[in-house]
């Protein structure tokens, strides 16, 4: 017992990443320029990477997790937590430092993979749980028991390409959770199918933890991290910030470090020149009211709330969306709108030079709470996401306001408290006689 | 969860590293899988199946016997020139399918790859091992027509085995070099399917070897280097008596395929290492 199950050692990983490249001019030059890139691109493997080419996704990770611990891993988008999974499950090779596993090892990084569409339910839990690690064996030892918690056993006989995305995941799950390995590595499972099934996972998650074994658990999700966990790790740009046996603690670490990053109240200014680009340089951000002006918190549910983005535009591209990213007080994010969400006719024009962009955000859409508004751009010049350049990250959190939401939730004397639920839309009911062909006849 | 438990040591490799293939082994149950899953999956919801298994090499064959027997009339050895290139054929189209499926096989898999852990040899060597099936399905039907035709094999026969190794290493060799090699550069997919297309012509399958050795004798030396050239001209000496007995001259080509081989397989190991961060 006195052997930690993984001990970890200064361990970091590099990547080289591309540097950005000047677009030719003429449609001749990019022909010369398309003919040319086998001779850059053994160039560029000849040299050693520059300082800018290179990115470390992680670095001077170093802990250990003893046996039986359930351990969370919280950060935000891009902080290394899906390569530290990734290295420690094999599939990448960090690039310092090192690792040690004592115990088999079983990694979930995504649900039903390697999943054969042609092949039948019962052939894939074979070959999948073959690919997971398990042995003929014991894949036949757990075969009714996988059946029973997928509930498809009516299906078991038909090719998955025929199965509904749920039943997929159904059964990617129940090959996986029945792996029983020493030590478990997840990425963020929960965060697919529906309540009911994630709450069979979380379950299922529970149980394993509770059986003496080993967990590594990434997820954006707080709350399971703290239900489950019995300790949590805070990445942050590739290092520890932050690692104790209070889930709760590091929770809030994580949240406050969120909120230390963006200005309080419902008003952001560019404090220089900071995101400094030629397609839209974000000058403000903020709510306003009904009159115009920032309004500070709290609003009522059913007050007019109009978001106003300010910016500097050198470049005209309509391949800029310009928007924000909603989302409540734990990060979950509730929608995602930008400027160019219509028919391309009826976005608004921008112009050189200054530019207000604003929306009305639908009243009595909001239930009570705290809320977080952050400013999403990018440039994507395909719609396939290639040569995509974020400007400023909505998902990263890099710049919000907050604002919050008390009462107004309704006209009605009734309904003045706040009701479960991440929106609070008031319905119009309507009665009516039934008709001909009303039920019971 | 006993305190003997495997240790598994994760750090940068240095070097070539090692081949490990204790790994491989382990994962057995995995390429036993992955062979049977390839089989399965290619001929479902296909109205005939593996009958095309079947019905390709006999169309090329017969359009081959066809331009060169009749049309163009070469010598033929002495037994039906469809025989001929029939036998040479099914060792030939193994070899083909096997190196093709293999070269775009670390590319294809690439969702398996990213997400889970296992030794990535496994595979271009179900893609090779795969092809088994095909030429099992394919070998017996020739070997009916065969005596059908009145041919008996002798006891060369007990050969036979040893050339489909031959095979099968060439092909694995090709497919351990290409799909290492595709995953940074997309046009050995490409460059394999000219290649063997090209290849076929420079091994003795649609034609008698004689011919060539007849006719450009200064480079026999060279031709007769084509691992492919031993295995279509043992298939010929072991089941119908005609074509080149194994000679000393063969070993070349072993020692060839078996370098190859090895290279192939550390090349593979060194590219698998960073190929989650390349594809």
């Amino acid at each position: 017992m006195s052997q930690p199950a993984i001990r970890i050692d200064n361990l970091g990983k590099m990547y080289r990443i591309g540097r950005e490249r000047p677009r030719a001019e003429s449609r001749l030059g990019r022909v010369g320029q398309a003919m040319l890139s086998p001779f850059e691109w053994l160039t560029t493997q000849m040299r050693k990477p520059s300082e800018d080419e290179i990115l470390w996704a992680m670095r001077n990770i170093s802990f250990e997790v003893k046996r039986g611990e359930v351990v969370g891993i919280i950060g935000r988008n891009g902080a290394g937590k899906s390569t530290l999974l990734k290295v420690l499950s094999r599939i990448t090779e960090p690039t310092e430092g090192q690792a040690e596993i004592r115990g088999r090892v079983g990694a979930l990084l995504e649900i039903g993979t390697g999943m054969s569409p042609e092949l039948t339910g019962r052939e894939n839990i074979f070959v999948n749980g073959c690919i997971l690690g398990m042995s003929r064996r014991e894949v036949l030892d757990k075969f009714d028991e996988i059946v029973e918690f997928s509930g498809i056993r009516k299906f078991i006989d038909t090719p998955v390409k025929r199965y509904s995305s749920g039943m997929r995941v159904r059964l990617g799950f129940a090959i996986a959770a029945h792996l029983e390995p020493e030590i478990l590595i997840v990425d963020e499972v929960l965060a697919v199918g529906d309540a009911e099934f994630q709450e069979k996972c979380l379950g299922k998650m529970h149980n394993i933890a509770g059986h003496g074994r080993t967990v590594l658990f990434v997820s954006h999700n707080m709350q399971a991290i703290e239900q489950l966990c019995s300790r949590a790790i805070l990445l942050r740009d590739g290092r520890v910030a932050m690692d104790g046996d209070d889930p709760r603690a590091v929770v809030d670490a994580y949240l406050h470090l969120h909120q230390s990053k963006q200005q309080e109240g419902a008003l952001w200014r560019n404090p220089g020149d900071r995101f400094s680009n030629k397609y839209f340089t974000p000058l403000s951000l903020g709510i306003v009211g009904a009159d115009g002006n920032p309004v500070n918190t709290p609003f009522r549910n059913n007050d007019e709330m109009t978001v106003r983005i300010e910016g500097d535009v050198r470049e005209i591209d309509r391949n800029t969306h310009i928007g924000f990213l909603l989302t409540d007080e734990r990060e979950n994010t509730i929608m995602v709108s930008t400027y160019t969400d219509e028919a391309s006719e009826h976005w608004p024009k921008l112009r050189e030079g200054r530019n207000v962009l604003q929306t009305r955000l639908p009243k009595r859409l909001l239930n009570e709470g705290k809320y977080r508004l952050h400013l999403d751009i990018q440039h994507r010049p395909s719609s396939r996401g290639k040569g995509k350049k974020v400007i400023v990250d909505g998902q990263y959190g890099e710049v919000a306001v907050q604002f919050s939401i008390v009462g107004g939730l309704s006209d009605s004397l009734l309904w003045q408290h706040k009701r479960p639920g991440v929106v609070a839309p008031v319905l119009r009911w309507e009665s009516g006689s039934p008709d001909h062909g009303s039920p019971g006849q | 969860m006993s305190t003997n438990s495997p240790i598994l040591t994760i750090r940068p490799s240095q070097g070539w590293g090692r081949l490990d293939l204790r790994d491989l082994w382990e994962y057995r149950d995995l390429l036993w899988f992955n062979v049977w899953r390839e089989v399965k999956a290619k001929y479902r919801q296909m109205a005939l199946g593996p009958v095309w298994i079947v019905l390709q090499p006999i169309m090329e064959m017969v359009v081959f016997s066809f331009i060169f027997g009749r049309v163009a009339r070469l010598s033929d050895e002495g037994i039906p020139y469809f025989l001929m290139v029939y036998v040479a054929m099914v060792p030939w189209s193994f070899f083909a399918n096997a190196s093709n499926q293999s070269v775009g096989s670390l590319v294809n898999q690439m969702g398996v790859i990213s997400k889970v852990y296992f030794p990535r040899m496994i595979i271009p060597l179900s893609a090779t091992l795969g092809g088994l099936v095909d030429f099992a399905i394919s070998f017996s039907v020739f070997f009916l027509v065969m005596l059908i035709m009145g041919f008996y094999p002798g006891w060369p026969f007990l050969m036979m085995p040893v050339y489909l190794l031959l095979a099968m290493l060439t092909a694995l060799a090709v497919g351990l070099w290409t799909a290492s090699l595709t995953v940074r550069f997309r046009d050995f997919r490409l460059i394999v399917q000219y290649g063997t297309r090209l290849a076929m012509f420079m091994t003795p399958v649609a034609y008698s070897a004689r011919e060539f050795e007849k006719n450009i004798p200064n480079w026999v030396w060279l031709y007769q280097l084509n691992p492919m050239y031993w295995v279509v001209e043992g298939f010929r000496w072991s089941l119908l008596g005609i074509g080149r007995p194994p000679s000393l001259y063969m070993l070349y080509s072993v020692v060839i395929v078996l370098v190859t081989l090895v290279s192939g397989a550390y090349l593979f190991r060194r590219t698998e290492r960073s190929i989650v961060d390349l594809l």
